[in-house]
Parts: C-alpha cells; structure tokens; sequence
C-alpha cells in the first residue's frame, strides 16, 4: 500500500474516528449525564430515538446528542453588524483546527515491528524487521515542540473571535482568554522542561518507550513517578488552556455571556465549543504520553510479561497481535481517564477569579517550575 | 463633629500552608464528587442519591394529600353535576379560564345547573380558588392528577362531561346542615 493511503486512513481513523468522536460525544456524557450523576439527578433519558421507545436509547440521551447535531447545523447564521465579516468567520476554525492538528504526533502504539522483537536487559526492544508506523500520523523528532507551537495559535482564534464580534462582552472574553492562554503556556513549558531534562528526548515516541523501564525493577518510570510536581503543574496548565471550568473566565456566562463565543450562532457557535472539548481530549492524551506512560502497559514488553529484568523468555509470553491491542487499548483508556478527571474537576470547582487565576499562573506555578527545573537539572547532574 | 464608629476587630482563621496550595483541598473536593459519581453510576438503583422523580412511571404518591390537580366536578345522588351555575367560580377565577353557561333545571328547588362547564387548562394557574369559592362542594382539585403537556391546544379545553366523569359523590349536604356529622370525614 503506498504511503500516502496509510496517511489518510490514520487521519480518519485517530482525527475523525477518535478525537471527533469523543470529542462531541463529550457534549452528551461529559456534559450532561457526568454532571447529572455528580449533582444527584439523572439527566436526559425521555426523548425517544426516531420514535422507537426502546429504554436502553432513552436512558443513555442519544436522541438529545443528535438533536444537538442537528440543530447547530440548522439554525441561522447570523454576523453581527459592524463585525468584521472574514475575520468573524475565520476566528472558528483558528480555534479548532489546532486541536485537531495536534494529534499529528500522537503516538497510539510503538512502531509496528513485522518481525521479531527481542527485549534487551536495558529495557529496549530490538526489532528483526522493518518498523513500521502505523498508530502515529506524523512521525516527528521534535514532537512535543510541535504540539505546543500548534496549540498556541488557538490562542489568535479566540482573540480575533472577541475582536471582530463587535461586541463589548466578547472583547472582554477576547482579551481575557488571550491573558490567560498565554500566561499558562509559560507554566506549560516550564513543567515540561523538567520531564525533557528526565527523558532526554522531545519525541513523544521515545518518550513513552522510555517510560517502560522500570526504576528498583518493580515502578515503571512513568512521568508522574519521576516528576510528580511538573504532572500537578501541566494537568492545572493544562485545563487553563482548556478555557475550561474552573478557568472559564473567558466565557464566564454570569459576567461577560458567553465571552468570546457571544455572537456566534448555528455551527460556528458548535466548532467553537467541538474546539474546546477536543482541546481537553488533546490534553488528557499529552497528560497519558508524558506522565502515565501512554502505550505502555505496565510490565509488558514486545514479546509478553516481564517481572523483573526482561532478559530471556518472558514470564507471561503474549502474541504480538495481543500486545499492539493491549497497548492501544491502554493509551485510550489513559486518555479518556484523563479527560473524565478534566470534567470531574470542571463539576467539583467554582471559577477562579481573573486575579487568583493570574496569581496562580505567575506567582505559584512560574516559581515553581523553575524550582522543578533546577532540582531536577541538579539531580540529573548528580546521578 | 467627630464621630464614633464602632469597629468590631474580627479574628480571621489563618489558612495553613496546604490550605493555600489548594492541593488536598481540590483533593477533598474530588473525593465527594467522585463518590457521588461512582454512587449515583454503579450502584443499585436503590442506593443511589438520585433526587429525581420519574414522574408517569413512578405515581404521583409522592404528592401531598391536598395537592391540586386536574379539576373534577362532582355529582349528586341521582348522578347529575352538583354544579348549580352561582359563577362563584368564574368570578373568583385570576386567570379567567373558566367559562359557564347557565341551564333551567326541571327541579325548582336547584334552580340552574351548568349547561356548559369549561376549564381552559391552557390558562390555568391552578391556584385553587375556585374550589375555595364554590358553595357547594361541586368542584375540586383533588384528583391527584398532574397537568399534563398536550400536543394540541383543542384538547386542553376540559368540557363538563370530561371533568363528571373523573367526578365522584360529594357528602356535603345541602344547607350545610348535616355537614359535621359522623359520617362526614375529609
């Protein structure tokens, strides 16, 4: 099969099939189910499916998902007057599209190796074969870089989305996210820097295979066992990029409507949103690959189990065909994990305030980030 | 002039050092939600905190007993409306739903009755006054029925024959003067 094919059968398989899916499916569980189960209630379970009263469809609220759907594509679209008409219609796709470009360099399984692998005492698996790379869209060097530099520019969506509105509300949201956004990417990348420092590589990749060694030969070095305060440090980060509760000041809807989204209708109005939710399916995948190990299932290496040093034959022999399942499934349970704890934290806290969100950003995790990178540049000096 | 205010020094409790890093804090907060979660998803329907009540499928007995339903218009022995048309009712109505038009009735001791009895429940606000106002026990609200959402407007006129029907025998007698009897109970 020539290259090209493969590409784009990865693209509709992990953007469209995976990010999408989840991504506005977030809208039904995340929203309204999650948040009816955390507040004692039950949530939509009336509205019948195409008619057919069938209990399991009205429980899960399948028909209020696609109403949704249907409607943002149906309603009217309107553009405010005096709004500056290109730049109204470009700020939604600014917001989006970097949260689909991302996953560019995701890596949903090691390299897919067509011969045998022989797992080395140092943790490494040599392939006999060609590999492969069948579970990442991109293969980058510099991964990590990408992924930061593309999710900066949604920042630019939601500026010009609160500037070309024509409306006071939604500069204020404009402004406010911009000041948000960007004083956390300094958090982002100074808790970042302290994971590069452990693992010596800005391939997501080599990342995670570097997370299956084992530190004392029991604790796999995953990133939250290494550097636990830079996981507490990217997961806050993280969320605030998100424009998420409890940092949804940008669009807190008691002061400012719906801040920068405020004069967006029918299915420019949903993108924004979509953006928003794959923006935090993106960032429970990046909080997987660098903190719990993405692919990698805990003691298992190319060929099965291993307890203790992976030398010879493995404890638990697996098939391969099993294995890149295992280790699939294992990167989007981690994954969808993080996101459920993203919508968790949204339901469990109130909204920050502009100050204690501008404190929290430069007073306490700049600080500390830079203390993280110097103890761990210090420690990696020393060992 | 010098004025005095008087100022009350209150003694804040100071945060302690993980109260501010707001980590155990949001780690407590997490605990309940995810309880709560995992509680109200997992477990048995009857374990659950779930407030909700599925009203069709699950009764109305949930309802205080003087609850105000659906309107009924009670009858007399022989089966006819106890109505007698006095337009207490109407009167009293805020909302305006109630529309009656008076009948002759063959007995000259009743006089009227309703030859037309209609509620617009559309218009509605079941406050209950009619009940209040009528003078002989002819209309109430007690059949514990909800309101009910309609698809059609035409059919949220309830006619005298409709409110009869779901309408039962009133002990009340005439005059009042039997009212408080033994086998008068509420």
């Amino acid at each position: 099969m020539p290259e090209w094919i493969i590409t784009i059968v990865k693209i509709l398989v992990i953007v469209f099939g995976f990010v999408m899916g989840v991504a506005s499916l977030l809208t039904l569980v995340g929203d309204r189910k999650q948040s009816a189960k955390i507040q004692n209630r039950i949530g939509p379970n009336r509205a019948t499916l195409f008619g057919l009263d069938i209990q399991f469809f009205k429980n899960l609220g399948i028909s209020h998902f696609i109403a949704d759907g249907i409607k943002m594509v149906l309603k009217e679209n309107t553009i405010p007057n005096g709004a500056n008409k290109f730049l109204h219609g470009l700020a939604p796709s600014l917001v989006f599209l970097p949260g689909l470009f991302g996953w560019a360099v995701i890596p949903f399984m090691d390299t897919y190796c067509t011969g045998d692998i022989t797992v080395l005492a140092n943790y490494q698996e040599v392939c006999s074969g060609e590999e492969k790379r069948y579970f990442q869209i991109m293969h980058m060097e510099v991964g990590l870089l990408y992924a930061f530099a593309i999710t900066a520019i949604s920042v630019y969506g939601a500026a010009i989305a609160g500037w070309a509105s024509n409306n006071k509300y939604s500069l204020i949201g404009g402004l406010r996210s911009s000041a948000q956004m960007i004083s956390y990417e300094v958090a982002i990348g100074l808790s970042l820097a302290g994971v590069i420092l452990v693992y010596g590589t800005l391939d997501l990749n080599e990342m995670v295979r570097m997370q299956g060694h084992q530190m004392w030969g029991i604790v796999p070095m995953w990133g939250v066992f290494v550097q636990p305060v830079a996981f507490f440090m990217f997961f806050l980060a993280g969320m605030a990029e998100t424009k998420r509760a409890p940092f949804d000041v940008p669009e807190g809807e008691s002061e400012i409507v719906a801040g920068y989204i405020t004069e967006y209708s029918s299915m420019k109005f949903g993108v924004m949103q979509l953006g928003e939710y794959a923006a935090t399916v993106f960032i429970g995948s990046l909080v997987a690959i660098m903190f719990f190990g993405g692919w990698q299932v805990p003691f298992l290496y190319g060929d099965g189990f291993h307890f203790g040093t992976p030398t010879g034959t493995p404890d638990v022999a697996v098939p391969y065909a099993l294995i890149v399942l295992l280790r699939i499934g294992s990167m989007v349970i981690k994954t969808l994990f993080f996101v459920w704890l993203q919508f968790m934290m949204r339901w469990t806290l109130p909204r920050f305030r502009y100050d204690q969100i501008m404190t929290l950003g430069w007073k306490i995790l700049l600080p500390l980030g830079l203390a993280n990178l110097v103890i761990t540049a210090l420690l990696s000096a020393i060992f | 002039m010098a004025r005095t205010i008087n100022v009350v020094p209150q003694e804040r409790v100071p945060k302690t050092f993980w109260e501010k890093s707001y980590v155990p804090e949001i780690m407590r907060g997490l605990a309940v939600t995810i309880r709560q979660f995992g509680r109200n998803t997992f477990s048995r329907k009857e374990n659950r905190d779930t407030f909700t009540i599925e009203y069709p499928e699950s009764g109305t007995s949930h309802y205080p007993e003087r609850y105000r339903g659906r309107h009924r218009l009670m009858l007399r022995e022989d089966g006819q409306v106890r109505c007698v048309a006095c337009m207490c009712c109407s009167t009293i109505c805020p909302a305006n739903c109630i529309h009656i038009e008076a009948g002759e009735h063959d007995d000259p001791t009743v006089e009227k009755y309703p030859a037309v009895f209609v509620i617009d429940e559309l218009r509605c606000i079941v406050c209950g006054l009619c009940v209040e106002a009528c003078p002989c026990d002819a209309i109430r609200m007690d059949t514990g029925v909800h309101m009910q959402p309609r698809f059609d407007r035409t059919t949220a006129f309830h006619a005298r024959d409709e409110m009869m029907s779901r309408g039962g025998l009133s002990l009340a007698t005439k005059g009042g003067r039997d009212a408080v009897n033994e086998d008068y109970t509420w």
